[in-house]
């Protein structure tokens, strides 16, 4: 049986920025994984539908917009709605420090900040995944 | 087998969380999925199964994200399978066909899956035909294959699909392009897409041109069979009255038959010949859709009212079967104990003690005696 981690890149918002999350979507491509990416502006009742219909084990977002004390845990909350509880959520972007440990409190694993390494994304990926892969 | 009874019946209920288990499972190949679909197989066989496929770019994603919106639009439930490419190097891939239509995500009537190749050539992944399956078994009316983005032989998606699009575009090559074998055989519909470009009636003048010579030279086609069977069928069409009461089967048929007129007669309108549509599509305004979606329809109701629907589902699904006898075939040889056996084999050819037939011969006896 081929285990593959599927992993939804995602730009919830407004900004229409999505350097960075094409650069972890190549990063995790060439570290083997199959990427979704949705592209710009998504609403997170977006989000959280195509990690259903995708079936992927990690949902990756980035925001540069600042709004994401909002949109985060707004799709941690949809999650939970639709019970889906077995999702390593990550997030990234141009977040202040102090925003960190309230993303963490609302349920997002990890968030990477500019200058991350991608391979502390890879790596942080595989050693977090919820389901076994 | 308590979980596969589970799983099967939120699958029937349409539950799109099930359903994509159950493709995840069928894409990994876990030996558990196949309780699963055998329980939903006796479901399958009801939705029409639609292949667009084209070159990379040519825009097959957004000429997609239009056709699910004017399917929506005559309430058809609709799931659609988008294959993109793996990596042959990292086993990695970018799946990003979801771009151009997740604002269908949250609409419950459309189901979007995406699927990397994992190594399988051909336009298709491997798991595409169990996944077609499950998603006709979950109640989509309509499952769009989006196939990668093909060269010149990619021609896999005629096994599964009923109605083949097949999308161009204008700038693509000269005209030689269009008579060469292979990807351009398979259409049903054919569709020129970003009309609004250059070059966009020369290459629907070239399609046609092309049809028609295979017309004219008696090659038989796809669409040669459908038209054959269509004007046999609608010679008899008013010796056999419909049986009264059942209703709906009769307004089936009526609908199939007035249908079927309508491919003949797109057909004739080009001369006399009878020729598959050819379209001019601008999938990013929306231009050309609805009647895309005419022709996709309308073949589909000749491919029902002649019975070739029935015919090419048998011949595909054999096809399957044959190709799956093969692979198991296959995963023997490919097992330690015949890697031996196939080297001692190749030591004696090159040792001159046998021919590589003779060679071949002990190895498929040895074969026919472990089945």
């Amino acid at each position: 049986m081929e285990q593959k981690i599927r992993v939804l890149v995602a730009k919830p918002g407004l900004d229409g920025h999505d350097r960075g999350a094409k650069v972890i979507a190549r990063a995790l491509r060439d570290a083997g994984m199959e990427v979704i990416y949705t592209g710009l502006r998504q609403t997170p009742e977006q989000i959280v539908s195509a990690a259903i219909q995708e079936d992927v084990d990690v949902v990756a977002m980035s925001i540069l917009s600042g709004a994401h004390n909002h949109l985060f845990p707004r799709v941690m909350e949809l999650l939970k709605e639709k019970g889906v509880d077995d999702v390593l959520v990550i997030g990234g972007g141009v977040i202040p420090d102090e925003d960190i440990a309230g993303l963490k409190a609302a349920g997002i694993a990890e968030v990477f900040t500019p200058g991350t390494p991608t391979t502390a994304t890879i790596e942080f990926i595989k050693n977090n995944l919820k389901r076994k892969a | 087998m308590e979980q596969a009874v589970l799983l099967a019946g939120r699958v029937r209920e349409g539950d799109p969380r099930a359903t994509a288990r159950l493709i995840s499972m069928v894409e990994r190949e876990d030996p558990s999925r196949l309780e699963a679909l055998k329980l939903l197989h006796a479901w399958g066989g009801r939705a029409h199964i639609i292949g667009i496929t084209g070159p990379p770019g040519s825009g097959k994603s957004t000429l997609t994200d239009k056709l699910v919106a004017e399917l929506r639009a005559r309430n058809r439930r609709v799931a659609v399978a988008a294959i993109d490419p793996s990596s042959p190097f990292t086993g990695g891939a970018i799946l990003g066909d979801r771009i151009r239509m997740n604002r269908h995500a949250t609409d419950e009537g459309v189901f979007i899956r995406s699927l990397a190749t994992r190594g399988h050539l051909g336009g298709l992944s491997r798991a595409c035909s169990e996944t077609v399956r499950v998603l006709d078994a979950a109640g989509y009316d309509d499952i769009i294959i989006e196939t990668v983005g093909v060269g010149q032989s990619e021609v896999d998606v005629v096994r599964l699909a009923d109605t083949v699009v097949l999308v161009s575009v204008p700038g693509l090559g000269d005209d030689i392009q269009a008579i060469k074998a292979g990807v351009m055989e398979i259409g049903d519909v054919f569709c020129v897409n970003k009309a609004d470009k250059d070059g966009t009636e020369r290459v629907v003048r070239e399609i046609r041109a092309m049809l028609e010579t295979a017309v004219m030279n008696g090659a038989s086609t796809r669409f040669s069979e459908l038209f054959s069977a269509l004007s046999t069928l609608s010679g008899a069409a008013h010796e056999s009255a419909p049986d009264e009461g059942d209703e709906e089967k009769a307004a089936k048929e009526h609908f199939q038959q007035g249908a079927a007129h309508h491919v003949a007669k797109q057909g004739r309108d080009h001369g006399e010949l009878q020729l598959p549509p050819v379209l001019a599509t601008i999938a990013e305004t929306g231009q050309g859709i609805a009647e895309l979606v005419d022709a996709i329809k309308a073949h589909e109701a000749g491919l029902a009212a002649t019975g070739l629907l029935a015919l090419r589902r048998r011949q595909n699904l054999s096809w399957e079967l044959g190709k799956a006898a093969a692979d198991s075939i296959l995963s023997i040889l490919e097992g330690e104990e015949r890697r031996v056996e196939l080297d001692e084999q190749a030591a004696a050819v090159l040792a001159k003690k046998r021919d590589f037939y003779e060679a071949l011969a002990i190895i498929r006896a040895s074969l026919a005696s472990r089945s």
